[in-house]
């Protein structure tokens, strides 16, 4: 038989992976796990390979990039196969290649989900999913070049009223994750070029860390006071509100610590 | 008041005294004595008239070298000279002893007015004393013999009196042979030299003795007179009764002009400008009064002053905190400090006027060959050279120090080189950590090489033999070769196919470059190289080794975010081809379409680079791939005895012959060869005629290499880079849909 199976393992730690998947993966012949499309910031491999009982390899960017993700379907093409994703396994990472060279090459697929950050992010902010727009990264500045992307797409979900979800670039191999307040200051540079007044110190910004573990930190305020606002080890997310309803800038202010102003400002 | 600067203000005082100045240069054949004389008119005549302090300050000068346990000599050499009681200041300029293809000789003769050809005895006119008096004579620079070694004669070849004198004689007539040969129509007869008048002197620099027929006939010395010196074992008599440092510098001071005399007829020679401009007028009158004009001759990085600009002013003065222009860089700079050269070292002074050689701080961006103007005249300054976009150094060797603990000594001295020599490019290797050195041939990195030795104080440096550098280029059309990137998630195709030798000849010329910015680049590519509206619109980019990126996609969004990146992966794929890893020449890269993911983090430079560079490589390998080697224009003068083995040597070294001419007794062949077949060309040249050829090379363009011995050199490039031996197919490059 051969099958590959996307397999999540959710937010934090090994702990997040669902029942479903803890069978799906005591039951395969090969299990793999990826490391570098987002940070799980309790997750050890030692813990993962006690939970299961099996040895578990990680494969590099380099593993599933240059080498076409080699290394794994030759084991899928032999037997039952699983690989571990943080998060949800397809969703905001590349890995759908995968999948379709996979089933190109007569290997079954299945995916086992788990929880997303998209959903845990929105959940916790007390944000209403039907009102968000695009999502978008902020990439880490490369010799000096700065993304304008994530600035047009806050300003275009903007317009229309909507929110945008912000996610912040890491780089695994250098042991690099964006802050909100990196994420922030990036944006800001944007702005200064751009003067279209999307992000200034008074916009209304929610920064999120570690989702999903046992003491995540949420705060709602002015992107100047967000910037000071300590938020702790990584990884972190950033959410630009568009038009709030009642009921949103009421959850702002109760879990974010929003100013109690957001009343004014519903629509 | 210190004797030093006692002596500093008698020459400040000559500097303005045109008619007592010497502008000099030495010139020579490898090993025919040019650093011994240099070394012993230093150590002789130093910078201080015999008379104030005898030897003192020659030790000085040679205590001072050992304390520092480095070479201090620079380039340029001051020196005082009394005839008669009178006081003459002979500037002395370092010129480059070797064939060179750089244009540093040109460059330094440019400075100089005269020069002592130097010509040993036993091995009489050769190569290289041909190529430098031929240089020189282009440049109209008056040159003047100095027979050296003759001491060999007498003690090694045990030749007799006669013998020696017609030895002797017969080198005048050779040298003569030269003048008639390569000089000018007006200067022809003028500048012969002939030992009766006083242009020709004989001795031995190493026992520091010589003589001109004037000297000697003053001192009842007779060549006899020398031999029986040396049967007696007593030349150190010589050093005495007829000094070598008196016979030069009397030859030079009576015999070769000053600058009032040179700028009348050598301004219209080196400098293109119109004459009976205000700055032509001032040069040839080497006014004092005029707009201020300097050509550098060299430059150099000193550990404590930075970089020290020296060269000749042909009118105007300069003094620290003057506004100056360089016309090469494009930049006013002020005037730091201005200083002359006395003896062996820079002294600082207040000012230095037309026809002198000054030394000034403070122009970190001028290099040997640029162009200096006051700042009012800026604007109308013809250049002395201009300044190529870049040069393309045709052979490289590896080097490293022989104790790794030198490697930061060496890595430092390899950069004052490449500022001192604008035509050798270092670089590392990044994969092996190597040093790479490049230059214009073997010889011009042999001579680098040294420098570095002498540099460092004789650090001791390994070197791998010369290697030919090549190109890839293309001869036909590519398919437009798709490539996604490494996530699989951006899709790139790119279509190559040769680029036009006229635009490649632009871009060679400087007449297109990237700073120029699109608009002009587009103007220039539609009315000098009938380039369509659209292509000339969308230049990406210019690659220095003639390679150009045109965006030909429409309305692709987010594509400006990626511009840098498609940009970089074109550079990177240019640098090394997929043949052998050589840089690629003549390819016009056509970016025809781009599918770009959504979110910014997946089309990074880490997923768009390679991307291009493959697409780029995968059109390239099915367009014919060619590969080029560097040529060299060739000229050899050979009596005709000797032109069938000339000849044949050529051809059988892949060259070809495009002219042979008679001149008087020699033949000049002309042709063509690669580089690659050079190496060692001198051994071989001296045993096909016994070492009578003399020639010398430049590189002069890239030429497809025959098939037949194309894919050996590639299977050897690849070998050596420890690449698999077989050319990629493009199916590595390309992806498919």
């Amino acid at each position: 038989m051969s099958e590959l199976v996307f397999l999540g393992l959710g937010l934090f730690d090994e702990r997040d992976v669902s029942l479903r998947g803890l069978e799906e993966i005591r039951d395969a012949d090969a299990v793999f796990v990826e490391r570098y499309t987002s940070l799980m910031a309790g997750l050890s491999v030692g813990k993962l390979e006690k939970l299961i009982g099996k040895k578990v390899s990680v494969v590099s960017r380099h593993h599933l990039e240059e080498e076409n993700g080699q290394i794994i379907l030759q084991k899928a093409g032999q037997g039952k196969t699983v690989l571990l994703v943080p998060g949800d396994p397809l969703i905001a990472t590349t890995h759908v290649d995968l999948r379709i060279r996979a089933e190109k090459a007569g290997i079954t697929t299945r995916i086992i989900h788990a929880a997303s950050i998209i959903s845990a992010a929105i959940g916790l902010s007390g944000l209403q999913n039907y009102k968000f727009g695009r999502s978008v990264t902020v990439p880490f500045p490369e010799k000096g070049f700065v993304s304008e992307t994530p600035y047009q797409v806050i300003k275009e979900n903007k317009e229309i009223g909507l929110h945008t979800l912000c996610f912040l670039d890491i780089k695994v191999e250098e042991d690099k994750y964006m802050t909100v307040k990196d994420g922030l200051q990036t944006l800001l540079t944007v702005e200064k070029r751009k003067r279209n007044k999307v992000i200034t110190s008074n916009t209304l910004v929610v920064g999120i860390a570690r989702v999903g573990s046992r003491n995540p930190v949420i705060k709602a305020s002015h992107s100047k006071e967000v910037m000071k606002y300590d938020f702790g080890k990584p990884p972190h997310i950033i959410i630009f509100p568009g038009k709030l309803h009642f009921m949103e800038a009421e959850a702002l202010i109760t879990f974010a610590g929003a100013p109690k102003e957001l009343r004014n400002m519903v629509t | 008041m210190c004797p030093r600067f006692k002596q500093t203000n008698d020459i400040l005082k000559l500097m303005s005294k045109k008619e007592d100045i010497r502008d000099i240069g030495i010139i020579a054949h490898i090993d025919h004595g040019k650093t011994t004389m240099t070394d012993s008119l230093l150590v002789e005549a130093g910078l201080l008239s015999p008379k104030i302090a005898g030897e003192a300050r020659a030790l000085d000068y040679l205590e001072e070298e050992q304390k520092r346990g480095i070479t201090i000599k620079t380039a340029n050499i001051s020196l005082l000279h009394e005839i008669e009681n009178k006081p003459y200041l002979v500037n002395l300029i370092d010129t480059p002893g070797h064939v060179d293809f750089t244009g540093k000789v040109t460059r330094a003769l440019r400075a100089i007015d005269g020069v002592v050809v130097v010509v040993d005895a036993v091995e009489e006119v050769m190569v290289q004393t041909e190529t430098v008096t031929r240089q020189a004579l282009a440049e109209r620079v008056k040159p003047v013999l100095f027979i050296n070694k003759v001491d060999r004669l007498i003690r090694e070849l045990k030749l007799s009196s006669d013998e020696v004198q017609n030895k002797l004689l017969r080198i005048v007539r050779d040298f003569n042979n030269l003048i008639e040969l390569y000089g000018e129509q007006d200067y022809r007869e003028k500048w012969r030299v002939d030992p009766t008048n006083g242009t020709v002197a004989f001795g031995s620099a190493l026992h520091r003795w010589g003589f001109t027929v004037n000297i000697a006939q003053k001192k009842g010395i007779k060549f006899s007179d020398v031999v029986d010196a040396y049967h007696k074992e007593q030349w150190q008599e010589l050093q005495k009764t007829i000094p070598l440092h008196t016979a030069i510098l009397d030859m030079v001071v009576k015999k070769l002009p000053n600058p009032i005399e040179a700028q009348r007829y050598r301004v219209p020679k080196v400098w293109k400008g119109e004459m009976d401009s205000e700055i032509g007028e001032a040069m040839i009158k080497c006014d004092d009064n005029g707009p201020t004009v300097m050509c550098f001759t060299s430059a150099q990085l000193d550990p404590h002053a930075g970089l020290v600009a020296t060269g000749r002013t042909f009118s105007g003065s300069i003094q620290e905190g003057d506004q100056v222009y360089l016309v090469g860089a494009k930049k006013g700079y002020r005037v730091q400090q201005v200083s002359m050269y006395m003896g062996a070292f820079r002294e600082v002074v207040d000012c230095i006027v037309a026809g002198n050689i000054a030394a000034l701080l403070g122009l970190d961006l001028a290099r040997a060959g640029e162009t200096l103007i006051d700042v009012p005249h800026k604007d109308v300054m013809i250049p002395f050279e201009l300044i190529k976009y870049v040069s393309e150094p045709v052979v490289t060797i590896a080097i490293e120090p022989k104790h790794p603990k030198n490697l930061p000594r060496l890595v430092d001295v390899m950069h004052r080189l490449a500022i001192e020599d604008p035509n050798l490019v270092t670089t590392i290797n990044k994969e092996t950590g190597e040093y790479l050195l490049s230059g214009m041939g073997e010889l011009h990195l042999e001579i680098a090489c040294k420098f570095l030795r002498d540099y460092s104080g004789g650090l001791e440096i390994l070197t791998s033999k010369p290697i030919v550098v090549y190109r890839e280029s293309i001869s036909g059309v590519g398919v437009s070769a798709m490539a996604k990137s490494p996530n699989k998630h951006n899709r790139f195709w790119i279509q190559v196919e040769p680029l036009e030798e006229p635009v490649i000849k632009m871009i060679e010329k400087g007449e297109i470059a990237e700073a120029m910015g699109r608009k002009r680049i587009r103007a220039i590519l539609r009315k000098e190289a009938n380039w369509s509206a659209d292509d000339a619109r969308n230049v990406w980019a210019l690659e220095e080794h003639r390679n150009i990126l045109l965006d030909l996609t429409k309305g692709i969004q987010y594509l400006r975010e990626a511009r840098t990146m498609v940009i970089s992966g074109f550079r990177w794929a240019s640098e090394n081809g997929p043949l052998c890893e050589e840089p690629m020449r003549g390819v016009k890269v056509k970016l025809m379409d781009v599918k770009l993911h959504e979110d910014p983090v997946h089309r990074g430079p880490a997923q768009i680079m390679p991307a291009i560079r493959r697409a780029l490589l995968g059109s390239f390998l099915t367009a014919e791939p060619v590969l080029l080697e560097p040529i060299y224009k060739i000229g050899i003068s050979v009596p005709a005895q000797w032109v069938g083995e000339v000849s044949s040597m050529i051809i059988r070294k892949r060259g070809r012959i495009l002219s042979s001419e008679q001149k008087g007794p020699v033949t000049m062949i002309t042709g063509y060869i690669p580089v690659a077949e050079t190496f060692g060309l001198a051994a071989d040249m001296r045993s096909a005629t016994s070492g009578h050829a003399f020639w010398q090379s430049t590189f002069d363009h890239w030429e497809k290499v025959p098939q037949n011995v194309a894919s050996d050199m590639i299977k050897e490039i690849r070998e050596r880079r420890g690449l698999a031996p077989e050319i990629p197919s493009p199916k590595r490059f390309i992806d498919e849909a």
